[in-house]
């Protein structure tokens, strides 16, 4: 088994990493310490950069226009990309562009005129509204929302909570119940236009991220014409896990890269701190931690590029994300603190980014289903039909 | 507000200046990288809108979204931001009433 890199992965490793640290950080030290947004030209700027180095909408399919990036080599960008303040919920600010919602690839050729070709353009945006206000870690049965069909037009009553981006959206997909009995089954997804009468965004909602809320969505009465399904009636739940799934691989990857680039300052900084005229570097208890962070990153970063592969050749992967899920969030979450510890007052001080990154690791944990249901996934796929 | 100045702390914050009618005329926050927080950041801004005459301010430490939440808030009631505030990017709130 060849666990190194290969020649053109270690390139475009490098050039990534380089971008980050001669582009991205120097813009940081003059940015707010819990901004996710550059000044409109130097994003301009860089996302010329981006294009320049044929690595521009990463996740867009080289069928549409996207550089032909296999899974494994877009996981350890990702894991790059993070590296900085800002990295885990903004990777270098969005300068790599993004795929939008990657089910519109699946949509009809009309949806796609309206919808996926303006998004890849830069010209709209959307968002995924699926969570709501009753759970969304389990999805099927919490969703209350209930679409109605009346004549070809469907007609869409509920709420959503924790949508992101839904504000400042063009349109979203919507996933509403059409078949009150039927479960899983009875879900399905609507492109939704953020103008159609009936579509509220209420109110917005704080968490640890200062820099990015979430919100609430309303729809009162909203009329959805038959010809915005995506994919089938009672078919969206198959959408939405397929989505749920996929997203855990590039999320447990900006993880480790912001694990990495804690650990990276923690061991350029303990060996000149002097604590009882000595260096932090010689006691112990620090040199645990710094060896306890290693272990932690190597496991979460093997399991998530084991989830990577496995997709990127096709076969199952369901298992290997959620254990990467799982592995990367927790794992990141004690490797910042950890480093916190070792930095002391500076760890908590808003001067240095381990305060941000240990208030949004601990969303990881709960954000794109929580470690208990990872757990339930893994214990779902080793025990198969055993499992009541 | 002359009077409520010295009064004001370092705190991360939004806060709200008012002219003499009660009308809101600039929303701002003091974040991470003011010198000395709310304090500065007050100070500052009413060095820049010369018609406020009231203050309102709240602490909080998610600043830059409850910024954006109340200027969303305004934008959703007058059609429009504050007078001194500058045009941003924001999204629409449409609040149940």
């Amino acid at each position: 088994m060849n666990l190194e890199l290969t020649q053109e992965q270690s390139l475009i490793v490098a050039m990534v990493r380089r971008f980050v640290r001669e582009e991205i950080l120097p813009l940081e030290l003059n940015l707010d310490p819990d901004g996710d947004e550059l000044a409109p030209e130097d994003q301009a700027r860089l996302i010329e950069k981006t294009k320049a180095m044929g690595l521009y909408g990463l996740d867009i399919p080289p069928e549409y226009g996207g550089p032909d990036i296999d899974l494994v080599t877009r996981t350890l960008l990702a894991v790059e990309m993070a590296q900085h303040r800002a990295g885990l919920y903004a990777p270098c600010y969005g300068t790599f562009g993004g795929a939008g919602l990657a089910q519109l690839f699946e949509a009809t050729d009309n949806q796609k005129e309206r919808y996926l070709y303006p998004t890849l353009r830069g010209e709209k945006r959307g968002f995924f509204g699926l969570s709501e206000p009753s759970g969304g870690s389990d999805p099927a049965r919490a969703i209350q929302t209930k679409a109605v069909q009346d004549g070809s037009d469907w007609v869409i009553n509920g709420s959503k909570l924790w949508i992101s981006g839904a504000d400042r959206a063009d349109f979203g997909l919507v996933f509403a119940r059409t078949s009150p009995d039927k479960g899983r089954g009875g879900v399905t997804c609507f492109i939704v236009d953020t103008d159609t009468p009936g579509f509220h965004v209420r109110r917005v909602v704080h968490t640890l991220r200062s820099a990015h809320y979430a919100t609430e969505l309303q729809f009162e009465d909203m009329r959805i014409p038959g010809a915005n399904i995506l994919g089938e009636v009672n078919k969206g739940f198959a959408i939405a896990n397929d989505r749920l799934t996929r997203q855990r691989i590039p999320y447990a990857a900006g993880c480790i890269g912001v694990a990495i680039k804690a650990q990276e300052m923690a061991l350029d900084y303990v060996p000149q701190r002097e604590t009882f005229g000595a260096p932090l570097a010689s006691r112990q208890s620090i040199q645990w931690m710094l060896v306890d962070n290693d272990i932690d990153i190597k496991q979460s970063l093997w399991i998530t590029l084991e989830a990577a592969s496995k997709a990127s050749q096709g076969l199952g992967f369901r298992k290997e994300a959620a254990m990467a899920k799982l592995v990367a969030t927790e794992a990141g979450g004690r490797v910042v603190d950890r480093c916190m510890q070792m930095f002391g007052g500076l760890g908590v001080a808003k001067d240095l980014p381990f305060e941000r990154w240990y208030r949004e690791m601990r969303i990881r944990r709960i954000g794109e289903g929580p470690s208990e249901v990872q757990r339930h996934v893994i214990a779902r796929e080793l025990l198969g039909s055993s499992l009541r | 507000m002359a009077e409520a100045l010295p009064s004001i702390r370092g705190h991360l914050g939004v806060f709200q200046l008012a002219n003499a009618d009660f009308k809101i005329v600039y929303m701002g926050y003091a974040g991470g990288r003011e010198p000395f927080g709310l304090k500065s950041a007050i100070e500052t801004a009413r060095l820049r809108c010369t018609s406020a005459v009231y203050l309102r301010y709240e602490i909080t430490s998610s600043y830059q979204t409850r910024y954006r939440e109340l200027l969303m808030l305004y934008q959703a009631s007058h059609g429009k931001l504050p007078q001194d505030n500058s045009p941003m990017r924001l999204g629409r709130l449409s609040p149940a009433s």
